[in-house]
């Protein structure tokens, strides 16, 4: 199944495919791949002002346009909406098609959806900054838009389970990660923004507000990282996943363990004890789940890990996999009651997430473009592959370090409450970690922009002419310091 | 199964989240049943807060443009708005809303928190609350003065130096007074405990709003004690009133 490459050679004819068209509609993925990257930018930058207030120099101090605490609402929201989201629809546009070979639903339909997405999100962000957010993380969406949201996601599922549901036979193990986030992704985001808001209050609302919470990133961001990875990964190191039973244990262990998660989010609340033990419990499975794929693609790349130091889309996902296992080894540990005593509420939280939704499924995402990006423009390569480099390196670097400043930061907090220092004392320890957090910040939207104006001058000076087929790729001046092009 | 459309579909995408939902969401849902959610209404008819008619003596021109009379509706009207502004400017992104059992939170901020507090309509969506870079505000009400909120809000770093606090200056209007919004934030946080037997709770501090006259002597020494309101305090709120 994962030998039908990706590559830009022409596919086996599929008879059932009638002859309007091509199978996969690139410019539609080159499309949504740039809203991503204008979406990372703009929720970056949001970041960066934000983490500033931390230092008393917001530039915009009593704005109310600029109020930091909407534009948290925009990092948060972006990220997750307009960076990940924008992304993955893309990448899904390239790996549907393909795996089944089979054109999505419509491909007006998905143009509409690429339109009526940004409609949504722009939307969102001009709702969030004139302050209709709603009270719930990644739910703050005002609530005249969720009604429109739910039909676009609903619409999504639609465009792509029906090419995979033409398919007969065996399904590949990409195919149930996507079958299965088509089937949440709209529950949960019905959960999370009509229950809490209109149906249930209190502490019941909280138990499905950490449900909401968990399961976006564990129900839609996580099966589609995850199923991206089991087509990306064999298709580039040309060699089949290590082992079948694993994937299946992986899947269904996910499948399983992970909606019973959400509660670990509020431990110590008013929320049944019972139901919190019940969710410690689920979340310490979901870590030996995640061993077990982790295991799974190690043993994939066993023999070929040359391709680490030479294929930079390589290096993105096994450095995105080994933050995954870090961020869930951490999470079983930090989930259990003991820890929450002291991380609650701290900063290690923050660096948590920053290291789950950006070092994992934003280096899965980056390493994704990296690897599309040429072929989605019709470029023979990247304009300066030497610039890739420096923004995996920036990248990585200033995600790892943050994410050790904000986890240290998170301990010393939590020490400094339980042991009743006076609570500014409190934030005055904090303010060196929150320089070296803007720093680092800085350093990965360097690295993100570097990207950018690759992508721009790849746009402008390596396109081929349509009509002539890729030229093989040779060393050239660009090519300093022999980093291999991207596009092998 | 393990690898049909079927299977997948409906066992691991719908039966294994319809599952995690009814064990999750529904049992806590059933639990808290029989535990009516408070209107607006029936939080007025608590009783109006001293806060809130100390609004209306303070600033008699601006609450009679905003909310005419201190009665249970212009009460009511002002809790309202003022939790929308706590929820669309994100101020629980920044203060939690429960106390926990658990690392002396009970000793720093006050009694822990229980589930019939969360039963009313200000809690929805529940600001339980993630991250406390500022401090915890469900045992806030009545700690300190408006003056004290007026200030603050209008620039944290004047009473509280090291504060990272945003400014929130469209709170007030053009001569500084605090307008519906400033009112309505400030009725809203003067609510939050006040449905306890322990409200306010001062962390033993003592009072900080309705201390008796000082005589001439006693002045004096509030005075002399006045210098030292900046140093630090354990609930993150720096000096009395």
């Amino acid at each position: 199944m994962t030998n039908s490459d990706a590559g830009a050679a022409a596919l086996p004819k599929n008879p059932a495919l009638s002859d309007t068209g091509p199978l996969v509609d690139e410019k539609l993925v080159l499309w949504y791949f740039l809203a991503s990257l204008a979406y990372v930018f703009i929720a970056m930058m949001a970041g960066f002002l934000f983490s500033l207030q931390f230092l008393q120099t917001y530039p915009f101090e009593g704005s109310e346009f600029w109020s930091p605490g909407r534009w948290r609402f925009v990092h948060t929201q972006g990220v997750a909406y307009g960076f990940i989201a924008n992304a993955f629809l893309g990448a899904l546009h390239w790996a549907v098609p393909r795996l089944t070979m089979h054109r999505v639903l419509s491909t007006k339909l998905s143009w509409f959806i690429f339109f009526a997405w940004q409609a949504i999100l722009l939307a969102t962000v001009a709702g969030v900054l004139s302050g209709q957010a709603q009270a719930l993380e990644w739910g703050e969406t005002p609530v005249w838009i969720d009604p429109v949201a739910q039909l676009g996601l609903i619409l999504v599922a639609f465009n792509f389970l029906t090419p995979i549901f033409k398919t007969k036979g065996p399904m590949y193990v990409t195919l149930w990660y996507f079958i299965a986030a088509f089937i949440w992704t709209p529950l949960v985001y019905a959960m999370g923004n009509f229950l809490p808001e209109y149906v249930i209050g209190g502490s019941a609302a909280g138990a499905i507000g950490g449900l909401f919470i968990h399961d976006l990133v564990g129900l839609f961001v996580t099966p589609l990282g995850w199923g991206l990875m089991y087509y990306f990964v064999p298709i580039i190191l040309k060699k089949p996943i290590w082992s079948h039973g694993l994937s299946l244990v992986g899947f269904w262990g996910l499948a399983f363990f992970y909606p019973l998660n959400g509660i670990h989010h509020f431990l110590y609340s008013p929320i049944p004890m019972f139901l919190q033990y019940g969710a410690v419990i689920a979340t310490i499975a979901v870590e030996l789940v995640v061993t077990t794929v982790i295991i799974n693609f190690f043993g994939t790349i066993i023999g070929r890990g040359d391709t680490l130091r030479t294929v930079l889309p390589i290096r993105w996902f096994y450095v995105g996999m080994i933050f995954y296992f870090t961020t869930c080894l951490q999470c079983a540990f930090q989930v259990t009651l003991t820890f929450q005593k002291i991380i609650h509420f701290t900063d290690w939280v923050v660096g948590h997430a920053h290291l789950v939704m950006f070092g994992v499924f934003g280096f899965w995402i980056l390493g994704i473009l990296t690897h599309l990006l040429p072929r989605v423009m019709k470029a023979s390569g990247w304009y300066r592959p030497r610039w890739n480099e420096w923004h995996f390196w920036l990248t990585g670097i200033g995600m790892l370090v943050m994410f050790f400043d904000l986890m240290i930061a998170g301990l010393i907090q939590g020490f400094a409450w339980r042991d009743l220092a006076p609570w500014e004392d409190t934030i005055t320890s904090s303010v060196p970690f929150w320089q070296l957090r803007t720093i680092t910040g800085t350093m990965i939207i360097i690295g993100q922009m570097l990207f950018m104006a690759n992508v721009v001058l790849t746009w402008k000076y390596m396109r081929v002419p349509y009509e002539h087929p890729a030229p093989t790729p040779t060393p050239t001046p660009q090519d300093e310091g022999g980093a291999a092009p991207a596009v092998a | 199964m393990f690898e049909s459309k079927a299977g997948v579909l409906l066992v691991g995408g719908l039966g294994f989240f319809v599952l995690a939902f009814v064990v999750m969401a529904l049992i806590p849902m059933t639990i808290y049943y029989g535990e009516p959610e408070k209107t607006i209404d029936d939080l007025a008819q608590d009783g109006i807060l001293h806060e809130f008619t100390q609004l209306a003596e303070r600033f008699p021109e601006q609450f009679g443009k905003h909310y005419g009379e201190v009665n249970y509706k212009s009460y009511g009207e002002a809790l309202e708005l003022g939790h929308k502004l706590y929820v669309g400017e994100g101020c629980w992104h920044c203060h939690s809303q429960y106390i926990r059992p658990v690392s002396n939170e009970d000793r720093r901020w006050g009694p822990r928190s229980y589930a019939w507090e969360y039963q009313n309509v200000l809690q929805r969506p529940v600001l339980f609350g993630t991250r406390r870079v500022g401090p915890d505000l469900i045992r806030e009400g009545a700690r300190k003065s408006n003056d004290w909120h007026i200030a603050h809000f209008y620039k944290p770093t004047s009473v509280v130096p090291v504060s990272v606090m945003p400014e929130y200056k469209w709170f007030f209007d053009e001569e500084g007074y605090p307008n519906k919004k400033g009112m309505a934030m400030i009725t809203y946080i003067q609510w939050l405990g006040s449905w306890r037997q322990e409200y306010p709770y001062w962390n033993g501090e003592g009072p900080t709003t309705q201390e008796p006259t000082p005589t001439p002597d006693e002045t004096t020494v509030a005075r002399t004690n006045d210098s030292v309101d900046h140093e630090s305090t354990i609930d993150g709120h720096g000096g009395a009133g």
